[in-house]
């Protein structure tokens, strides 16, 4: 069953620069999809389409449309003006690149997005930041400490916090921004396997920061070139028998 | 040749030499007379200062007694012109630094904003006279002068609240977003609390300038001498760089110590606003979570 | 619990943008009511007056000639003080003093910032007159010489904190590269360093004119205050009188709505306006450079 469903997405910046060209892809849901290319792809700009995070950008021109099922099989189209955004980011989690931390403690980062919402009855909140820090496997690093400035933190557990604050809303989709690109091998590793935990009960879309992490967690994959998306297919037919031949390249370590 | 010529050093060095000597001179020119000015105020002054001086009106047409209706008029102002000014300004850098867009109206509203920073201290008193004292008949009065105080520091609050709040890395709004939270929530929850130490340090610069300005009050607010402490935000008032003026100008025979003693006090409050800036600034920058 | 959410945020939002227009509103208001009461003198003293050279108001002379004058030559006598010694503390802070210096100076120089003009304008006639007038021998030390010295002092703090920033913002890789090159640290710091801050030491220069055009109590204090015309170089040991301290000391004696009244007000006007042409220059020249920067830079 698709999750997301993407049809002819195009997508102009105010500099002119065309940054998504006639995209058309379907998501599956509880899967990891990776879109994976060289710079300047499109792949960071699809993932702040569907979350509508765009919206704080320059964006002159944007057509198509991009349909989010609920789990009735509702789709609604994230790109309706009419759309409540706030709402949508509750369904669709993000993490982005750099481990971005809010200047707060450990427990008011997983409790932000909550709050905000309106929630605060306190145990709902508690166990909210409990059930997000196991599924992103740091809660027994931090457990004793929640109440400790999350800027305290080191890179790697950082950013799986940034992961568990986007699980702390038991969100439908998680788009995953190049989220290991600072990480020493270890804590990637650690990230690598709460993604396969994690999609049984989520949709992850992630884009890679190298083609051997697109290859070790992808069950779908696409890959992009400037705008373009070439071609699409399950991760072990993309990888070791791409068709198009700039895929090959790509993957062989030709250019990029 | 030439490679001759360029190894040999000496002219360009010696040159350096003497510019960095003529530097530090001119440096030094800059320094010994702030310091010369804050110890002479202190030694002159200090002879002066006492419990009496500090707490009891003056007498004998002020050659005697002491400042402390000054000291309340000073203060009164100084508060009330950060009731007024500090809403309106936090106000106004919320929307340039987080809402404004990129128009014709943002840039009108900076150049508003730069022009006000740059109007004389004296023309705000010619202002806040014509308007507030005599055109909507608020007499010379506290509030007069805290409503021309209010508008005159608050070009001053608006630049350095507006850079603080900047200074706030933008990742951050970014991430706030990204979580559901609305613009609003973003700047309650995340900046505003963020850029406090930076707006702080602005409201005291800010304040301490309101405390020493003398044209502004002039017409509006300052009176000669009252017999007692003002009733009433509607009442005239005595106030520090006020009676220093006329302390110095206007009475003839007016013992030295105690023009010191005045000037000294002035310039305790002010300097000690300035350290108090300098601390939040230095704590803020060590607790800084960025 | 959204509902009451979105509306607070509403109102909160329009206050906010209230807030950011009021500067707009603030400034035309001076504006208006300065012209109000200002251009009403136009009406009724004829302009031949404005342009004669005596100030006497209570015998109906408006001549604004003398007090321009006054105002020009302490702004003048002041800027040169101010901006080479200025400048020079400038270079030095950001580019030669070690590092204890540099945090004892600029603490120093802020303190300098904040010493009101009533405190210096009092040390002015207590302490800097007498020795002038001792020095020099003339009547009292009140003159435009005293008033420039100490109106220095005040646009001082003000050049060296900008000009210090500007410097300070110009990128190591600047002085790397010309090192780099062979040059002493002196030749980067005149040929590299100080040119790539132009803009941001003019900006400095130009503030600190600003604000000496518009001081009041330390001019009122130590210039004298004799509405003199200029005459030759040693006019510059006589009193002056400028327009600040024009409206300043006549402006408590005046009735409202009288001709001195108005013609007290149109001065305002021309202060007034000195200031925003000074002010948007500065501005203009700050924009204009940063606009080509950041062309080269992208």
């Amino acid at each position: 069953m698709d999750k997301i469903i993407i049809e002819n997405l195009s997508l102009i910046y105010s500099d002119g620069a065309e940054s998504l060209k006639n995209v058309s892809l379907n998501i599956p849901v509880n899967t990891i999809t990776v879109l994976f290319g060289p710079a300047g792809g499109g792949k960071s700009t699809l993932l702040r389409v569907i979350n509508r995070l765009n919206d704080l950008a320059d964006v002159t021109q944007i057509s198509g449309n991009v349909l989010l099922a609920d789990n009735t099989l509702k789709f609604t189209n994230v790109l309706d003006p009419q759309l409540d955004v706030i709402a949508l980011r509750r369904r669709v989690g993000m993490v982005f690149a750099r481990p971005i931390v809010l200047p707060l403690s450990i427990h008011d980062n997983l409790t932000y997005g909550l709050e905000m919402a309106g929630e605060n009855d306190k145990m709902r909140l508690n166990e909210a930041v409990e059930r997000s820090l196991q599924q992103a496997a740091l809660w027994d690093e931090v457990k004793d400490r929640l109440d400790d400035p999350a800027a305290d933190l080191s890179g790697g557990q950082q950013q799986r916090l940034c992961l568990a604050r986007s699980l702390a809303f038991e969100p439908e989709v998680i788009l995953l921004d190049e989220p290991t690109s600072g990480l020493d091998p270890i804590s990637t590793g650690k990230v690598e396997s709460s993604l396969q935990e994690l999609k049984k009960l989520y949709t992850i879309v992630l884009v890679p920061h190298s083609v051997q992490q697109a290859a070790r967690t992808a069950d779908f994959a696409a890959f992009f070139l400037q705008g373009e998306m070439i071609e699409y297919g399950p991760g072990e037919t993309i990888f070791i028998n791409p068709r198009d031949e700039r895929t090959t390249s790509y993957i062989e370590g030709r250019f990029g | 040749m030439i490679r001759e010529f360029l190894s040999k050093p000496s002219s360009r060095y010696s040159i350096q030499r003497l510019g960095f000597v003529m530097l530090t001179l001119i440096a030094v020119i800059t320094v010994v007379p702030i310091i010369a000015i804050i110890v002479h105020i202190f030694m002159q002054g200090m002879a002066a200062i006492s419990w009496e001086f500090l707490t009891s009106f003056p007498r004998d047409g002020m050659q005697a007694g002491g400042i402390f209706p000054a000291i309340v008029g000073t203060f009164f102002l100084t508060l009330g012109t950060a009731i007024l000014s500090i809403p309106i300004s936090i106000g106004a850098a919320i929307y340039l630094a987080e809402y404004a867009p990129d128009n014709r109206w943002t840039r009108a509203i900076r150049i508003a904003i730069i022009n006000l920073a740059g109007i004389p201290s004296v023309v705000y008193g010619l202002f806040g006279l014509g308007l507030f004292v005599i055109f909507l008949n608020i007499g010379t009065s506290i509030f007069a002068g805290c409503l021309t105080l209010s508008i005159m520091t608050l070009p001053i609050f608006i630049s350095t609240s507006e850079g603080a709040l900047k200074s706030v890395p933008h990742s951050f709004r970014v991430v706030s977003i990204s979580l559901g939270a609305t613009r609003w929530q973003t700047i309650r929850r995340i900046v505003l609390p963020q850029a406090l130490p930076g707006i702080l340090t602005g409201v005291i610069l800010g304040l301490e300038r309101a405390v020493g300005e003398t044209a502004p009050i002039l017409f509006t607010a300052a009176a000669f001498f009252l017999p007692q402490l003002p009733n009433s935000p509607f009442d005239p008032t005595m106030a520090l760089p006020y009676h220093l003026f006329v302390i110095s100008t206007q009475v003839p025979g007016m013992p030295i110590d105690m023009q010191y003693g005045t000037a000294l006090v002035l310039l305790t409050f002010i300097i000690g606003m300035n350290i108090l800036a300098t601390i939040i600034r230095s704590r803020a920058r060590a607790r800084r979570q960025w | 619990m959204q509902e009451s959410q979105n509306w607070s945020e509403f109102i909160i939002t329009r206050l906010i943008k209230i807030a950011g227009y009021s500067a707009i509103v603030f400034v035309g208001a001076i504006f208006f009511f300065l012209l109000k009461e200002g251009l009403y003198a136009l009406t009724e003293v004829q302009f031949s007056t404005f342009i004669s050279d005596r100030w006497y108001p209570i015998e109906g002379y408006y001549g604004l000639l003398p007090l321009l004058e006054g105002s020009l030559i302490v702004t003048i006598g002041a800027t040169l003080i101010a901006v080479p010694i200025g400048l020079g503390t400038a270079v030095f802070i950001a580019e030669v003093a070690p590092r204890w210096a540099r945090d004892v100076l600029k603490p120093l120089v802020e303190v300098l910032g904040g010493i009101p003009s009533v405190v210096l304008g009092f040390l002015g006639i207590l302490v800097f007159a007498p020795y002038l007038r001792v020095l020099f021998n003339l009547p009292t030390g009140l003159s435009a010489f005293t008033g420039s010295v100490l109106l220095a002092a005040m646009s001082l703090p003000t050049i060296v904190s900008i000009a210090e920033d500007a410097l300070d913002t110009v990128p190591r890789s600047y002085r790397n590269a010309s090192l780099a090159l062979g040059a002493t640290e002196w030749q980067t710091i005149w040929n590299v360093t100080v040119p790539a801050a132009r803009s941001g030491i003019v900006t400095a220069v130009m503030l600190g004119i600003g604000r000496t055009i518009g001081e009041t109590m330390t001019v009122m204090m130590v210039t004298g205050n004799a509405g003199v015309l200029f005459k030759g170089v040693k006019s510059f040991f006589n009193p002056v009188r400028t327009m600040t301290a024009t409206i300043a000391a006549e402006m408590g004696e005046v009735a409202t709505g009288s001709i001195h009244y108005h013609v007290l007000f149109f001065i305002g006007i021309l202060l007034f306006m000195f200031s925003l042409a000074i002010n948007i220059t500065a501005y203009a020249v700050v924009n204009r450079k940063r606009k080509r920067s950041e062309r080269i830079l992208s």
